[in-house]
């Protein structure tokens, strides 16, 4: 994209998966996965994203990161974190079943030809 | 840092090897190219590129890049399959991952020169090759088409 005269920016929530990758303009809001402009029917943040998003390609003269100020719980409360991909003793018999079903299920899928062909 | 991200790498990580898949190895690029903005905000066209599905007919597996008018934008995209955190919230507004309202607004007040005519969906894809090789070129044709200056990438 920025190679054919196209900037971008991204708008998300993983940090360390940006980050990690390396884009030439991500704007990190901490929220949980799934809103990554701001928290459902919160328009003044989403629409506080969406222009520090624009702010940071007029502004941005070589790749940048940078985290908003938008919290989830305005308390400071984070122990939504805490669920996401969370595994418990509990679920372990389950997971492992999970990917075998997955497993299987891709096979499949590569046979009959339901699949891009690329890895 | 304001608060302490969610270290997603590692979780995802210990969530596979529970279910006995190899580690991920997420893509990574020592150096990105970057194309600084040529012309005022006020005159350049913005394109909306998001992970949510617009088109569920087509199964998942064999999903690529799609490129669809703003003027068909469904009242709600398929989320169900994508990797978000459904504990937690929810993607019942619309406007929190696909800024279509705001950036209307914001041409209406001229900050931005247009809102772009077709919106683009990227799938969420395990293989990178198909992501450059496939899904981001017809990504950039498409907005080479439509004379687009921004892209605003949005994954849910």
């Amino acid at each position: 994209m920025e190679e054919a005269g196209i900037a971008t920016v991204v708008i998300g929530s993983a940090w360390d998966i940006v980050t990690h990758c390396g884009v030439p303009r991500y704007l990190h809001n901490d929220l949980p996965l799934g809103n990554p402009l701001g928290k459902p029917y919160d328009s003044a943040s989403q629409r506080g994203s969406v222009i520090a998003a624009l702010e940071m390609v007029v502004d941005a003269e070589e790749p940048v990161a940078t985290q908003s100020d938008l919290k989830w719980q305005q308390d400071g409360d984070e122990s939504w974190k805490e669920n996401y991909m969370r595994i418990t003793e509990a679920d372990l018999a389950n997971l492992k079943k999970a990917g075998e079903d997955n497993r299987a299920q891709r096979l499949a899928a590569k046979k009959a030809g339901m699949t891009r062909g690329q890895t | 840092m304001p608060s302490e991200p969610i270290k997603y790498i590692d979780r995802t990580r210990a969530f596979y090897a529970a279910q006995d898949f190899r580690p991920y190895n997420y893509a990574h690029h020592d150096s990105t190219p970057f194309h600084r903005l040529r012309k005022p905000l006020a005159e350049c066209r913005v394109a909306i590129v998001l992970t949510a599905v617009t088109n569920g007919d087509i199964p998942k597996n064999l999903r690529g890049a799609e490129s669809h008018a703003i003027a068909d934008v469904p009242e709600k995209f398929r989320t169900d399959e994508l990797s978000w955190d459904k504990v937690t919230t929810h993607t019942d507004d619309r406007q929190s991952f696909f800024p279509l309202e705001v950036l209307q607004s914001l041409e209406s007040e001229r900050m931005i020169g247009s809102l772009a005519p077709r919106y683009h969906f990227v799938p969420t894809e395990y293989s990178q090759r198909n992501t450059r090789e496939n899904d981001a070129p017809a990504l950039v044709d498409a907005c080479i088409e439509d004379e687009v200056d921004i892209a605003l990438l949005i994954p849910l």
